[in-house]
């Protein structure tokens, strides 16, 4: 067996990426569309980490708490209008959610 | 060898969660999988060596974020889940055909710089003796703090968002 490399941990983090994307992509409930785009999120912070443990510096950590506030504030916003939406049209379905388009 | 070994298993255990939140049809189910998939990753972190990170993930990720989708699946409760999980209309076509694009770019990006490894950057000194939490907190209270008080007052704003969205009289 190989020994692990930082790339190993890239080729982990593209493919839960993409597990992500695919999940935005398709699925049309949006907590699931929510929840994926921080299955994308994680997989950025996994990349952040690996690269701060190749070159020894701790500012690729750093990054990846701020990318955790960022996160938490998405999800408290993010569901915030959910609720706001569903009190006024009893959906979570995304293809409903066109009162704002042209 | 045992680093191999955690590495594959933590990594089939994260995809599989990982497909599981997308493809699962109940969504309190969904949520549970994502709590799988943070506590996996957070052991990838350990890997890495940044415990704060990997800490930060289980009280943020697992126990915040998380309880906060819940909370929100169980108020919207609905009779019938709003899709079917993977319907086969031309939007998931299209779907499933972006999201491979990406992938492939991403590979296409991984395989070329595995072939022609960029000059090493000027190797840092290693890590300081001083522990992980340490040094974080010396960089963010130093070289970040700009951000780092940026990122709390982004935090207030959502507060403050949040609260206003959810109120009553909205």
């Amino acid at each position: 067996m190989t020994p692990i490399t930082p790339y190993h941990y890239l080729v982990l983090s593209a493919a839960l990426f993409t597990i992500g994307l695919v999940g935005v992509l398709v699925r049309r409930n949006i907590i699931i569309v929510f929840m994926s785009i921080e299955l994308m999120l994680n997989a950025v912070n996994i990349n952040l980490a690996a690269f701060s443990y190749q070159l020894h510096n701790a500012a690729g950590q750093v990054f990846a708490i701020f990318v955790v506030a960022v996160a938490a504030a998405e999800a408290a916003v993010g569901l915030g209008i959910i609720l706001a939406f569903f009190r006024n049209k009893e959906t979570l379905n995304m293809d409903d959610m066109d009162i704002m388009k042209w | 060898m045992l680093e191999s070994v955690m590495f594959y298993a933590l990594a089939a255990f994260i995809l599989g969660f990982g497909v599981l939140v997308v493809t699962a049809r109940n969504t309190v189910h969904c949520v549970l999988f994502l709590v799988a998939n943070f506590l996996c990753v957070a052991m990838v972190y350990v890997m890495l060596g940044a415990e704060f990170l990997a800490i930060i993930q289980i009280l943020v990720y697992a126990g915040g974020i998380v309880v906060l989708y819940l909370f929100v699946v169980m108020l919207v409760n609905l009779r019938r889940p709003p899709d079917a999980p993977v319907d086969t209309r031309r939007q998931s076509v299209v779907g499933f055909a972006l999201a491979g694009a990406m992938l492939a770019e991403i590979s296409a990006i991984l395989v070329y710089s595995a072939a022609r490894p960029v000059a090493a950057v000027a190797t840092a000194p290693a890590l300081p003796a001083a522990g992980n939490t340490e040094t974080i907190g010396m960089l963010l209270y130093t070289d970040y703090l700009v951000p780092f008080e940026l990122a709390s007052m982004l935090l207030l704003v959502a507060m403050v968002g949040a609260i206003l969205l959810a109120r009553k009289d909205m």
